[in-house]
């Protein structure tokens, strides 16, 4: 398994290192990775409506698999959430909770994250 | 209308049943399946032009869409659009509905021939799972390659006859908003219909053949297909303005005011001409009949009825013009996003952004757009809060009260005071609508979330033949209402307004005597308190068959309860009988009130349930009695 580092306050204060996992739902804008396991017990805790295996079809379904490239493009207005990401070359929209069952592989952040 | 020879025998027209009864048993039945944003729509329309029909599934309210198409040598096809999907997985009603016929499992419903499997030719990543997932049923199929035209334009390059090879498939490119490939297509159709059927052994993937799947999928993508070396970066650029936290809001909010004053402005002239057309006629019509009751039903019934109404297929076209460019364009998607948030703190789901907004139109189609919510509670949560999103059946009745009550003058130099009254009651019907949802969601169901996960679709510019074809659908629904609906309603009016008669030598308006005026006066101590005239009274009765009726029934009991005299314009008949506490009164009830059988309907008939529709008649009761005793109330105070 792999080991997650959870930046869980501000995720901009301490943008995670080039080869550490965290969970999408972590990341901030221009974080930059690749999928290595979908389906992660989501970090925000189980969400309640869905069954068991739910949310990893669903997530599956819509292009998250292991080995896509994602990109944190944009962070909505009030708590930075949903995020809009880049999918390798479609963009999609989600809550950060359910993006925290993604985990992603840093591959570095655009100079936007820096900001 | 029938075609010519060899198909003489056909009579095709615009009805379902029809263009079921009438295509040989031979003619091909063809189901369209795709991923949401893939321009199936385009394509069906460009299949089967106006030879379409709308119409719901045996049972449920899902749009059933039904065309002909015709190959060049005339033969003709049957063309089914279903709904959108990225699985087979189905998770809302609509996706049922495409599952089930895809595995011809669809009661009522004769499986497709064949299945045109329609993809974004610039986005195939998901839909090659889909074909992949699609192939399993062993129905013979096409892959439709659409929006090829701008796949060369970006620069992709795609191995067709390889992913033909790979897929199993005839693959044909298809532009259909310029109706090209459409002879291909059906030739691709025909040459595979009649293969081998095995049964269909579809099941539910598990997430580990999914995995499989996507992997499969992966690997023909990579063989086929070769991505621009520069690749597009229209839809980023946009996006990072229309998605951007603060700038990104405020467009949204400017689009959606212009898209107020758009419905308020743009629509008085053609208004104006339809106004004046109908007061032609029923003036032609009142010199050409002798005086009687004949003569007062055709004009103080039918004419001024239907007028009255009509009048305002303008503004209907014009919300309808926006709702369908906003969706066509991809900016509904990003609405949603921007949304989220905040429908998320009021219970309700981003996408609810999207059946909401279609509410402002109308809450029938609002309520059964609730469908693209899977979690049953958002859903109903959307269904309960729908109708308070300001309809465009309530904008009959705010105009007629604000052209009469509210001074035309500017404010601050560029917006009407009209046009921010108005803004004003569209915005008091989402901030309550907002709030019931928060109520319901911290009352009745605490805790239950639905993932938001939702594709961001590329920017496109929207086809003009499929926007027009999209409003002109719209309106024709519209007037197909209110010229049956609305019209019988409008002669049951005319007729309680009218009889019985008034007895000889009777002092007073001959409505007084009638039906209407015994009703509305029986009503009026229980809305006196409210400010309510016996005449809005009986306006209400109608009023329930659809909110735009309580408009035309005013002008039905004003212009027979005048007598000769009352022949001016029907704002300035109000003018002169209302207070102005009492105008502000009925725009509060019209906010709320449950003013619409037919809504009531329809949560009936998508709740499955009449616990549904009665919660929402009598909140929505509560509500309006409440806001319009307050406002009229207050307004006394300020001497209004």
């Amino acid at each position: 398994m792999h080991t997650v580092v959870r930046s869980s306050t501000n995720p901009r204060k301490s943008a995670p290192p080039t080869g550490a996992v965290v969970p999408l739902g972590h990341g901030a804008r221009g974080l930059r990775g690749v999928v290595v396991q979908v389906g992660a017990q989501s970090a925000s805790g189980p969400i309640a409506v869905l069954a068991e295996g739910e949310l990893e079809r669903r997530l599956l379904e819509i292009g998250f698999v292991e080995g896509a490239e994602v990109e944190i493009l944009h962070e909505g207005m009030i708590g930075r959430d949903p995020i809009g990401v880049r999918l390798d070359d479609m963009r999609v929209a989600l809550r950060r909770r359910e993006a925290d069952a993604v985990l992603v592989r840093v591959q570095g952040a655009t100079a936007e994250a820096a900001e | 209308m029938s075609l010519q020879a060899p198909e003489a025998r056909l009579s095709v027209t615009d009805d379902a049943e029809d263009v079921a009864s009438s295509v040989r048993v031979a003619a091909l039945r063809v189901a369209l399946i795709g991923n949401p944003n893939c321009g199936k729509t385009a394509l069906f329309n460009a299949l089967t032009g106006a030879r379409q029909k709308v119409a719901n599934y045996a049972g449920v309210t899902v749009e059933r869409k039904e065309g002909l198409a015709h190959r060049a040598n005339g033969e003709p096809l049957r063309v089914l659009d279903l709904p959108g999907t990225y699985s087979l997985r189905a998770r809302s009603p609509d996706e049922v509905i495409t599952r089930d016929a895809a595995l011809g499992r669809l009661q009522g419903e004769t499986p497709p021939d064949v299945m045109i499997c329609v993809a974004d030719a610039t986005n195939l990543r998901l839909v090659l799972r889909l074909v992949l997932e699609l192939k399993q049923i062993g129905r013979p199929m096409v892959l439709a390659l659409n929006m090829f035209d701008i796949a060369e334009r970006q620069g992709w390059s795609i191995d067709l006859a390889r992913l033909s090879r790979e897929l199993d498939m005839p693959v044909v490119t298809t532009v259909a908003t310029r109706r090209r490939g459409m002879d291909q297509l059906l030739d691709a159709v025909e040459s595979v219909a009649g293969g081998a059927h095995e049964v269909p052994a579809w099941r539910e993937p598990s997430a580990a053949e999914l995995r499989t799947a996507h992997a499969e999928a992966e690997r023909i993508r990579k063989t086929c297909i070769r991505p621009p070396s520069h690749p597009d970066t229209l839809t980023g650029r946009l996006d990072s303005v229309l998605l951007h936290p603060i700038a990104g809001v405020a467009i949204l909010l400017t689009v959606l005011f212009l898209m107020f004053q758009a419905v308020f402005s743009w629509a008085q002239p053609p208004m104006d001409l339809i106004k004046a057309a109908f007061d032609h006629l029923s003036t032609l019509m009142t010199q050409a009949m002798p005086d009687g009751v004949l003569r007062s039903l055709i004009c103080d019934g039918i004419i001024s009825g239907v007028g009255s109404v009509l009048v305002f297929v303008p503004q209907i076209m014009i919300l309808f013009l926006f709702i369908i460019l906003l969706e066509d364009s991809g900016y509904m998607a990003r609405a949603a996003f921007l949304m989220d948030k905040i429908m998320g703190g009021a219970g309700l789901h981003g996408r609810a952004f999207i059946p909401l907004l279609s509410s402002f139109a109308c809450a029938i189609p609002g309520i059964m757009g609730a469908r693209v919510i899977d979690n049953k509670r958002d859903r109903l949560t959307t269904i309960l809060v729908a109708p308070l999103m300001t309809c465009s059946a309530r904008i009959p009745v705010y105009t007629l009260i604000i052209s009469a009550f509210i001074p035309n003058r500017a404010v601050w130099g560029f917006a009407s005071l009209q046009g921010l009254v108005m803004f004003g009651l569209y915005a008091t019907g989402i901030l309550s609508a907002l709030a019931v949802g928060f109520v319901v969601r911290k009352v009745f169901w605490r805790g239950a979330t639905e993932p938001f996960l939702m594709e961001l679709p590329a920017y496109k510019r929207p086809d003009a033949k499929n926007v027009a074809m999209g409003v002109l659908t719209r309106g024709k629904i519209f007037v197909k209402r209110a010229g049956t609906v609305i019209l019988a309603m409008m002669i049951v009016v005319w007729f309680l307004s009218s009889v019985p008669g008034p007895p000889p030598g009777a002092v007073g308006p001959a409505i007084d005597y009638s039906f209407a005026g015994m009703i509305g006066h029986g009503l009026e101590p229980l809305l006196r308190p409210i400010g309510f005239t016996w005449q809005i009274a009986v306006a209400l009765i109608p009023g329930m068959a659809a909110r735009e009726v309580a408009v035309a029934a005013l002008g039905t009991v004003y212009a027979v309860s005048g007598g000769e005299g009352a022949t001016g314009p029907l704002a300035g008949v109000l003018h002169a009988h209302w207070s102005l506490a009492t105008a502000l009164a009925l725009l509060a009830w019209y906010v709320f009130a449950p003013q619409c059988a037919a809504t009531l309907g329809v949560i009936k008939r998508e709740t499955n349930s009449w616990t549904w529709p009665t919660v929402t008649f009598f909140y929505m009761l509560a509500l309006a009695y409440a806001a319009a005793f307050a406002t009229y109330h207050i307004a006394q105070a300020f001497g209004a």
